[in-house]
């Protein structure tokens, strides 16, 4: 794709600077590079201070690493968020009613508009959630849905996050990173805040209570521990909300509770807001060899006594083959038409879709199915013909396990680089509430960006960087 | 409170406290080679066996030296009271507890990690040692300012403490202890000018001096040091004052179930044993065995606490 079709969000395509950047453009302008250069430093070492680091895998032991902050910040106006949030809540909607049905009546099946396979050879599927009734009727009360913009007010679902969506933390202490580098830039700009995520989370939790729940339900945080890549927002979440952060060996099961282990004995949990897949839940019920869950756990879960967040089994509403059918999904429970746009997607397990992308992959994007944080992924656009070639022969040798897409043009926005505003791709991760109570959006979100000159990968764990993301109040 | 989060705090505030006094021992020891009249490096084992890592030290070294000592002790990673291992463990555990502690307090314990990983990144010379002890009690001084200054008055505060003056405790036992060993080999020195400067710079290493003019005037020899050290309740490193705290804080988490009733017991006995007569009659138990005897309490006591309070599964 050609440099100048690309979407800048501060310059557009005419080097004009957009209406809800103007603000922050004009003090941009004023300020003095050297002393901005400080301030990036300056935040840096606030970051390592309190502690926002990850955990690199495969890397030498506990090695952390910080996920680069870019300070120029990434900018919606009111109107754009309103539509986009609008759209987010249809989506969201739609997948608690897709899983409902899915372990219940399975009406989309009988009507024909998903392949059974899909499902019934799904590794995300999970049998043992057949039949549950879920505390509230929600499966999903934490969603992360990862957005591109191609254009003004152009956005694409790129997938849906329905498991254990991370990053929130990075949101949050953007934010409050910001607010103390640059206390003038929120008075000149009406912002909208984003610091109630955590109240709002525990909120939203408490609300699915199982209903035997006392009327102010006691919550956890279950983390798999201090080596996990994502271990600092566990804490810090926890932290936010004032509950307790667990593990599984805190937790046992106690007449028909699961209970954690405290100074003054076992004291049971209703809602557990848990960052362990399912595989790792529970070693009666699914991996027997999980040290990380708590043995028991899934049947008290079918007997109503604790609400486990994210449910087990919503990974068969953010499977990559799946996605390709949301369009369907949306329409089937909601009755509407899509709001927001899905990137058009070839399923690799269709022999002609196959054929496509076997004869395309120089000019696609290949994604393995179950695959994330950018890995085992083929950019065609950017690799090389010995890339290609071994990417061929996995396509070829498991073609279900790949959906392929094209490349889109992503939107840019600047980051400070050493010879000032360079413009770099960028995507948006929304993080979605849901309880019986409703769905709530945190105005904004976690903008990843890739540092590279180019690149459209824009993981941290494939070098990517942060910006703080502003929703102007209209 | 979990039982693991009393536990990570428990540790967190011993390992803190233990680098500080790493620290301490290592100036101790300094101070006392320092002043010495031979010249060996022989009251270097003296201060390791004191820090209760001569074991380790002799199975990885073949000779002491004043340099190997401080290295063990100030930077080894196999010796597990180390000030690196320590400070590491702090963190460790401050992370594990990291909801129960204020963002204060872990800033200030993640930012000495950062300021120590750095200061004892290579083998501290003779000449920048003062320095880098300093760094160390300055960051265990400030985590214990924030933690003063942060934290609510609750359970979590009293593990804190209860990690803190064990530890403590335990420690200006081992400092009184490295001043028998080192008198051992000269008895004939009791007495001397020599035997009292080595004295007053165990007052200086647990930052007793002032405290202890402001007592007894230019006076005072081994006996009333050691009687400020043990016995003196107004003396924050003290045995009978950390021994105070313990039992202090045992009480304020007791609870209508009678919360760590046996571990109350253990303080109790040491409280009421030793701590409760007069420094003449430690004298006549034997300065050495009385310290000994102390540790062995301590130590039942923090195993005693662990099972009270459900530190483990």
């Amino acid at each position: 794709m050609s440099e100048h079709s690309v979407f800048d969000e501060m310059l557009g395509r005419d080097a004009q600077v957009r209406a809800p950047y103007r603000n922050f453009f004009d003090w941009f302008d004023q300020e003095d590079p050297k002393r901005l250069r400080a301030k990036n430093r300056e935040a840096e070492d606030l970051f390592r201070l309190t502690g926002i680091t990850f955990n690199v895998y495969g890397r030498s032991e506990a090695e952390e690493r910080l996920i680069p902050f870019d300070i120029i910040p990434r900018i919606i106006s009111g109107s754009e968020w309103a539509k986009l949030s609008r759209g987010i809540e249809q989506r969201v909607r739609a997948i608690n009613a897709f899983l409902h049905d899915i372990y219940h009546t399975q009406e989309i099946l009988k009507a024909g508009r998903i392949p059974r396979e899909m499902i019934s050879q799904n590794e995300a599927f999970q049998p043992k959630m057949i039949g549950v009734d879920v505390p509230g009727g929600i499966y999903t009360h934490i969603v992360g849905i990862d957005l591109v913009c191609t254009g003004p007010g152009e956005f694409y679902v790129l997938e849906d996050n329905a498991r254990t969506p991370s990053g929130v933390s990075y949101m949050l202490e953007n934010r409050e990173t910001m607010l103390q580098m640059f206390p003038e830039l929120f008075s000149k700009n009406r912002v909208q805040p984003v610091q109630q995520y955590p109240i709002d989370l525990r909120r939203s939790l408490a609300a699915c209570a199982p209903n035997m729940a006392q009327s102010d339900p006691t919550v956890a945080v279950l983390t798999p521990g201090i080596y996990n890549s994502a271990y600092f927002e566990h804490a810090f979440l926890a932290d936010q909300m004032g509950v307790e952060l667990v593990e599984g060996h805190d937790l046992r099961v106690i007449d028909g509770r699961v209970a954690m282990r405290t100074t003054n004995g076992y004291k049971p949990i209703d809602v557990l807001y848990r960052r362990v897949d399912d595989d790792f839940l529970d070693p009666l019920n699914f991996n027997p060899e999980s040290q990380l869950g708590v043995p028991g756990i899934m049947d008290v879960y079918r007997a109503g006594g604790i609400t486990i967040a994210n449910a087990p089994g919503t990974g068969i509403s953010d499977d990559k083959a799946i996605y390709s059918y949301m369009p369907e999904i949306v329409e089937f429970y909601t009755g509407e038409r899509p709001l927001l746009q899905n990137v058009p997607t070839w399923r690799c397990s269709e022999p002609e879709s196959l054929a496509y992308v076997l004869d395309n992959l120089e000019d696609l994007v290949v994604k393995e199915v179950h695959g994330s944080g950018g890995y085992g992924m083929l950019i065609g656009p950017t690799a090389t013909k010995k890339d290609i070639a071994a990417f061929r022969k996995k396509l070829k040798a498991r073609p279900k396990n790949y959906i392929a897409q094209p490349t889109l043009s992503l939107s840019t926005v600047p980051i400070f680089a050493k010879a000032g505003l360079t413009p770099r791709h960028v995507d948006l991760r929304p993080y979605v509430l849901v309880s019986p109570d409703g769905i709530k959006i945190t105005p904004g979100g976690l903008t990843r960006v890739a540092l590279k000159k180019g690149s459209l990968v824009v993981n941290s764990s494939q070098g990517g960087g942060t910006k703080d993301t502003w929703v102007l109040e209209e | 409170m979990l039982g693991k989060t009393a536990n990570g705090l428990f540790w967190m505030y011993r390992y803190m406290e233990r680098a500080e006094n790493t620290a301490r021992l290592i100036e101790t020891g300094q101070r006392i080679a320092l002043t010495r009249l031979n010249q060996t490096d022989e009251e270097w084992l003296s201060v390791l066996q004191s820090a209760d890592c001569l074991d380790g030290f002799k199975a990885t070294h073949d000779e002491i030296s004043r340099d190997l000592a401080v290295d063990w002790m100030l930077r080894s990673k196999d010796n597990p009271s180390s000030v690196v291992t320590s400070v590491n463990a702090a963190r460790q555990n401050a992370r594990l507890v990291r909801t129960a502690i204020t963002g204060e307090v872990w800033e200030a314990v993640n930012s000495a990690y950062m300021a120590l990983k750095k200061a004892l990144a290579r083998k501290v010379s003779e000449r920048d040692l003062p320095s880098v002890l300093r760094l160390i009690r300055h960051h265990a001084a400030l985590v214990r300012g924030v933690t003063h200054g942060t934290m609510l008055r609750n359970d979590i505060y009293d593990f804190a403490r209860l990690g803190t003056f064990l530890e403590r405790a335990d420690n200006t036992a081992r400092i009184l202890d490295v001043k028998y060993y080192v008198l051992l080999p000269s008895a004939r020195a009791v007495g001397t000018s020599l035997d009292n400067v080595q004295w007053e710079s165990i007052l200086r290493s647990v930052s007793a001096r002032g405290g202890f003019r402001m007592e007894y005037g230019a006076g005072g020899g081994p006996k009333e040091i050691a009687d400020f050290l043990i016995l003196d309740k107004r003396m924050p490193r003290s045995l009978a004052f950390c021994v105070g705290k313990l039992s202090d804080n045992l009480g304020y988490l007791a609870n209508e179930d009678d919360a760590g009733a046996a571990t109350r017991e253990k303080v109790e006995m040491l409280r009421n044993g030793m701590l409760s007569k007069s420094i003449d009659d430690i004298f006549d138990f034997g300065l050495h065995e009385f310290l000994q005897k102390t540790l062995e309490e301590l130590s039942m006591i923090s195993r005693q606490i662990e099972q009270d309070f459900r530190f483990y599964a």
